[in-house]
Protein backbone atom coordinates (compact mmCIF):
# COMPACT_ATOMS: atom_id res chain seq x y z
CA UNK A 1 0.00 0.00 0.00
CA UNK A 2 1.25 3.33 -1.18
CA UNK A 3 1.00 6.07 1.39
CA UNK A 4 0.65 9.56 -0.09
CA UNK A 5 1.53 12.26 2.27
CA UNK A 6 -0.11 15.93 1.50
CA UNK A 7 1.47 18.85 3.32
CA UNK A 8 0.42 22.73 3.26
CA UNK A 9 2.23 24.96 4.21
CA UNK A 10 1.66 28.95 3.82
CA UNK A 11 2.17 31.23 0.67
CA UNK A 12 4.79 33.39 2.24
CA UNK A 13 7.45 33.00 5.26
CA UNK A 14 8.29 36.23 7.17
CA UNK A 15 11.68 35.40 9.10
CA UNK A 16 10.81 34.91 12.76
CA UNK A 17 7.46 33.92 12.15
CA UNK A 18 5.48 31.44 13.54
CA UNK A 19 4.07 29.26 10.36
CA UNK A 20 1.19 26.24 11.10
CA UNK A 21 2.16 23.51 8.76
CA UNK A 22 -0.85 21.11 7.87
CA UNK A 23 -0.21 17.17 6.96
CA UNK A 24 -2.18 14.51 5.90
CA UNK A 25 -1.49 10.75 5.20
CA UNK A 26 -3.95 8.32 3.70
CA UNK A 27 -3.95 5.56 6.32
CA UNK A 28 -6.39 2.86 7.38
CA UNK A 29 -5.59 3.56 11.50
CA UNK A 30 -6.20 -0.56 11.91
CA UNK A 31 -7.36 -0.69 15.47
CA UNK A 32 -6.62 -4.35 15.71
CA UNK A 33 -9.99 -4.12 18.34
CA UNK A 34 -11.90 -4.93 15.02
CA UNK A 35 -13.07 -8.79 13.54
CA UNK A 36 -13.51 -9.71 10.41
CA UNK A 37 -17.04 -11.25 9.28
CA UNK A 38 -15.93 -14.98 10.33
CA UNK A 39 -15.11 -13.40 13.79
CA UNK A 40 -11.48 -13.30 13.48
CA UNK A 41 -8.91 -10.37 14.66
CA UNK A 42 -8.20 -7.84 12.08
CA UNK A 43 -4.42 -7.72 13.28
CA UNK A 44 -3.08 -3.76 14.07
CA UNK A 45 -1.67 -1.86 11.59
CA UNK A 46 -1.44 2.18 11.87
CA UNK A 47 0.93 5.00 11.69
CA UNK A 48 2.44 4.77 15.13
CA UNK A 49 5.06 7.90 14.86
CA UNK A 50 5.40 11.34 12.80
CA UNK A 51 8.35 13.51 13.29
CA UNK A 52 9.24 16.77 12.00
CA UNK A 53 12.53 17.74 11.89
CA UNK A 54 13.88 21.33 10.23
CA UNK A 55 17.87 21.16 9.26
CA UNK A 56 18.60 17.58 11.88
CA UNK A 57 16.88 19.42 14.62
CA UNK A 58 13.58 18.12 15.23
CA UNK A 59 10.00 20.60 15.54
CA UNK A 60 7.81 18.54 16.71
CA UNK A 61 6.90 14.54 16.94
CA UNK A 62 4.08 12.99 17.66
CA UNK A 63 3.39 9.24 18.84
CA UNK A 64 -0.23 7.85 17.77
CA UNK A 65 -2.45 5.09 18.71
CA UNK A 66 -5.31 3.38 17.68
CA UNK A 67 -7.69 6.10 18.93
CA UNK A 68 -6.05 8.17 16.35
CA UNK A 69 -8.73 8.67 13.22
CA UNK A 70 -7.94 6.96 9.51
CA UNK A 71 -6.25 8.72 7.04
CA UNK A 72 -3.91 10.58 10.30
CA UNK A 73 -4.04 14.46 9.57
CA UNK A 74 -1.71 16.95 12.08
CA UNK A 75 -1.40 20.35 12.08
CA UNK A 76 1.43 21.70 13.60
CA UNK A 77 3.27 24.90 14.30
CA UNK A 78 7.57 26.06 13.50
CA UNK A 79 9.16 29.17 14.24
CA UNK A 80 10.91 29.98 11.11
CA UNK A 81 14.51 31.83 11.14
CA UNK A 82 15.61 30.62 7.98
CA UNK A 83 14.94 29.38 4.83
CA UNK A 84 15.92 25.60 4.97
CA UNK A 85 14.32 21.87 4.19
CA UNK A 86 11.91 20.29 6.62
CA UNK A 87 11.76 16.36 6.72
CA UNK A 88 8.42 15.18 7.77
CA UNK A 89 8.67 11.22 8.98
CA UNK A 90 5.74 8.72 8.91
CA UNK A 91 6.37 5.45 10.60
CA UNK A 92 3.84 2.66 9.75
CA UNK A 93 3.90 -0.72 12.43
CA UNK A 94 6.71 -2.75 11.11
CA UNK A 95 8.79 0.08 10.64
CA UNK A 96 8.02 1.19 6.95
CA UNK A 97 8.66 4.98 6.61
CA UNK A 98 7.60 7.15 4.61
CA UNK A 99 9.29 10.68 4.27
CA UNK A 100 8.33 14.14 2.29
CA UNK A 101 10.48 16.72 2.19
CA UNK A 102 9.26 20.43 2.10
CA UNK A 103 11.47 23.68 1.56
CA UNK A 104 10.62 26.63 3.98
CA UNK A 105 11.82 29.63 1.69
CA UNK A 106 12.00 33.03 3.79
CA UNK A 107 11.11 36.33 2.08
CA UNK A 108 12.20 39.66 4.08
CA UNK B 1 3.61 -14.30 52.63
CA UNK B 2 2.21 -17.66 54.01
CA UNK B 3 -0.44 -15.90 55.69
CA UNK B 4 -1.35 -13.76 53.56
CA UNK B 5 -2.78 -17.18 51.40
CA UNK B 6 -4.24 -18.45 54.26
CA UNK B 7 -6.18 -15.66 54.41
CA UNK B 8 -6.86 -15.34 50.85
CA UNK B 9 -8.33 -18.35 50.80
CA UNK B 10 -10.63 -17.97 53.74
CA UNK B 11 -11.54 -14.70 51.77
CA UNK B 12 -12.29 -16.56 48.71
CA UNK B 13 -14.85 -19.05 50.51
CA UNK B 14 -16.37 -15.96 52.20
CA UNK B 15 -16.87 -13.97 49.17
CA UNK B 16 -19.17 -17.27 48.26
CA UNK B 17 -20.79 -17.17 51.28
CA UNK B 18 -23.16 -13.74 50.85
CA UNK B 19 -22.29 -10.13 49.19
CA UNK B 20 -21.82 -8.91 52.74
CA UNK B 21 -18.63 -10.81 52.91
CA UNK B 22 -17.45 -8.28 50.30
CA UNK B 23 -16.26 -5.98 52.45
CA UNK B 24 -14.43 -7.89 54.78
CA UNK B 25 -12.64 -9.29 52.01
CA UNK B 26 -11.26 -5.55 51.00
CA UNK B 27 -10.23 -4.95 54.59
CA UNK B 28 -8.73 -8.21 55.14
CA UNK B 29 -7.00 -7.69 51.85
CA UNK B 30 -5.36 -4.35 53.27
CA UNK B 31 -4.46 -5.83 57.18
CA UNK B 32 -2.76 -8.72 55.11
CA UNK B 33 -0.34 -5.34 54.18
CA UNK B 34 -1.21 -4.72 50.02
CA UNK B 35 1.03 -2.01 50.80
CA UNK B 36 -0.83 0.43 48.02
CA UNK B 37 -4.85 0.46 48.71
CA UNK B 38 -5.18 1.78 45.00
CA UNK B 39 -3.38 -1.49 43.99
CA UNK B 40 -6.50 -3.56 45.15
CA UNK B 41 -9.20 -3.00 42.83
CA UNK B 42 -8.42 -3.44 39.68
CA UNK B 43 -7.32 -0.34 37.47
CA UNK B 44 -8.92 0.81 34.54
CA UNK B 45 -7.38 0.69 30.95
CA UNK B 46 -7.35 4.88 31.69
CA UNK B 47 -5.98 4.86 34.45
CA UNK B 48 -3.16 2.67 33.57
CA UNK B 49 -2.71 4.97 30.51
CA UNK B 50 -2.63 7.85 32.94
CA UNK B 51 -0.13 5.86 35.45
CA UNK B 52 2.08 5.23 32.44
CA UNK B 53 2.56 9.03 31.86
CA UNK B 54 2.30 10.36 34.77
CA UNK B 55 4.15 8.13 36.98
CA UNK B 56 4.28 10.02 40.21
CA UNK B 57 3.24 13.30 39.33
CA UNK B 58 0.17 14.90 40.26
CA UNK B 59 -1.36 16.47 37.41
CA UNK B 60 -2.90 20.42 38.81
CA UNK B 61 -5.71 21.68 36.77
CA UNK B 62 -4.32 24.13 34.29
CA UNK B 63 -5.45 26.85 31.04
CA UNK B 64 -5.15 24.19 28.22
CA UNK B 65 -7.64 25.75 25.51
CA UNK B 66 -8.91 22.93 23.81
CA UNK B 67 -11.26 23.05 20.59
CA UNK B 68 -13.71 19.85 20.44
CA UNK B 69 -17.15 19.50 19.28
CA UNK B 70 -19.87 18.96 22.46
CA UNK B 71 -21.64 16.75 20.39
CA UNK B 72 -20.08 14.46 17.09
CA UNK B 73 -21.80 13.31 14.98
CA UNK B 74 -19.88 10.26 13.72
CA UNK B 75 -17.16 9.16 16.35
CA UNK B 76 -14.89 7.93 13.76
CA UNK B 77 -13.14 11.88 13.38
CA UNK B 78 -14.00 13.95 15.75
CA UNK B 79 -11.47 17.41 15.03
CA UNK B 80 -9.67 18.90 17.88
CA UNK B 81 -7.25 21.41 18.56
CA UNK B 82 -5.51 21.82 21.57
CA UNK B 83 -3.07 25.44 22.77
CA UNK B 84 -1.06 26.15 25.96
CA UNK B 85 0.15 29.59 26.56
CA UNK B 86 4.14 29.29 26.60
CA UNK B 87 6.90 31.27 26.14
CA UNK B 88 7.93 27.96 24.39
CA UNK B 89 12.14 29.00 25.14
CA UNK B 90 14.57 26.77 25.73
CA UNK B 91 14.05 26.98 29.60
CA UNK B 92 10.29 27.00 29.55
CA UNK B 93 8.06 25.24 27.57
CA UNK B 94 5.46 22.74 27.20
CA UNK B 95 7.29 19.48 26.42
CA UNK B 96 4.32 17.26 25.55
CA UNK B 97 0.67 17.34 25.70
CA UNK B 98 -1.35 13.78 25.53
CA UNK B 99 -4.46 12.76 24.90
CA UNK B 100 -6.53 10.02 26.38
CA UNK B 101 -10.30 8.75 25.51
CA UNK B 102 -11.58 7.58 29.27
CA UNK B 103 -14.22 5.26 27.80
CA UNK B 104 -12.56 3.95 24.62
CA UNK B 105 -11.15 0.50 24.75
CA UNK B 106 -7.80 1.43 24.28
CA UNK B 107 -7.96 5.06 25.45
CA UNK B 108 -4.33 6.43 24.32
CA UNK B 109 -5.27 8.74 21.40
CA UNK B 110 -2.09 10.60 20.86
CA UNK B 111 1.21 12.21 22.74
CA UNK B 112 2.40 15.33 21.13
CA UNK B 113 6.45 16.25 21.62
CA UNK B 114 6.84 20.02 21.54
CA UNK B 115 10.19 21.84 21.17
CA UNK B 116 11.82 25.70 21.39
CA UNK B 117 11.49 25.38 17.57
CA UNK B 118 7.97 24.71 17.92
CA UNK B 119 7.30 28.39 18.61
CA UNK B 120 3.90 27.46 20.16
CA UNK B 121 2.48 24.86 22.03
CA UNK B 122 -0.45 24.16 19.71
CA UNK B 123 -1.48 20.32 17.50
CA UNK B 124 -4.64 19.80 15.68
CA UNK B 125 -5.70 16.21 15.07
CA UNK B 126 -8.60 13.95 14.24
CA UNK B 127 -9.86 10.93 17.46
CA UNK B 128 -12.15 8.33 17.33
CA UNK B 129 -14.65 8.14 20.16
CA UNK B 130 -16.35 4.89 20.59
CA UNK B 131 -19.67 6.65 22.46
CA UNK B 132 -20.23 9.40 24.87
CA UNK B 133 -17.36 9.98 27.22
CA UNK B 134 -15.00 12.28 28.70
CA UNK B 135 -11.63 13.30 27.02
CA UNK B 136 -8.55 14.11 29.16
CA UNK B 137 -5.58 16.41 27.83
CA UNK B 138 -2.57 16.51 29.81
CA UNK B 139 0.38 18.59 29.65
CA UNK B 140 3.71 18.10 30.33
CA UNK B 141 5.88 21.24 31.14
CA UNK B 142 9.76 21.49 30.71
CA UNK B 143 9.62 22.06 34.46
CA UNK B 144 8.31 18.61 34.70
CA UNK B 145 5.23 19.16 36.01
CA UNK B 146 2.03 18.26 34.39
CA UNK B 147 -1.50 20.38 33.90
CA UNK B 148 -4.70 18.68 32.77
CA UNK B 149 -8.16 19.89 30.91
CA UNK B 150 -10.81 17.10 30.68
CA UNK B 151 -13.75 17.93 28.06
CA UNK B 152 -17.10 15.49 27.49
CA UNK B 153 -17.93 15.13 24.26
CA UNK B 154 -21.33 13.00 23.40
CA UNK B 155 -20.89 11.03 20.45
CA UNK B 156 -23.94 9.97 18.47
CA UNK B 157 -22.42 7.38 16.20
CA UNK B 158 -19.45 5.53 18.17
CA UNK B 159 -16.16 5.07 16.05
CA UNK B 160 -13.46 2.89 16.62
CA UNK B 161 -15.41 -0.15 14.76
CA UNK B 162 -17.79 -1.23 17.27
Amino acid sequence: MSLRPRVKLPETIKPGEIIEIKTLISHIMETGQRKDKDGASIPRRIINAFRATFEGREVFRAELHPGTSANPYIVFTMKVERSGELALTWTEDGDTITVEKVSLKVVA
Amino acid sequence: MGDTRVIAAICRRDVLIGAGAAAAVLGLAKVAGAADPSKATPQSPLEQALDKILGDAKPQPGKITVELPEIAENGNTVPYAIAIDSPMTEADHIKAVHVLASANPLPNVASFHFTPLSGRAYVSSRMRLAKTQEVVILAELSTAKFIVARRSVKVTIGGCGG
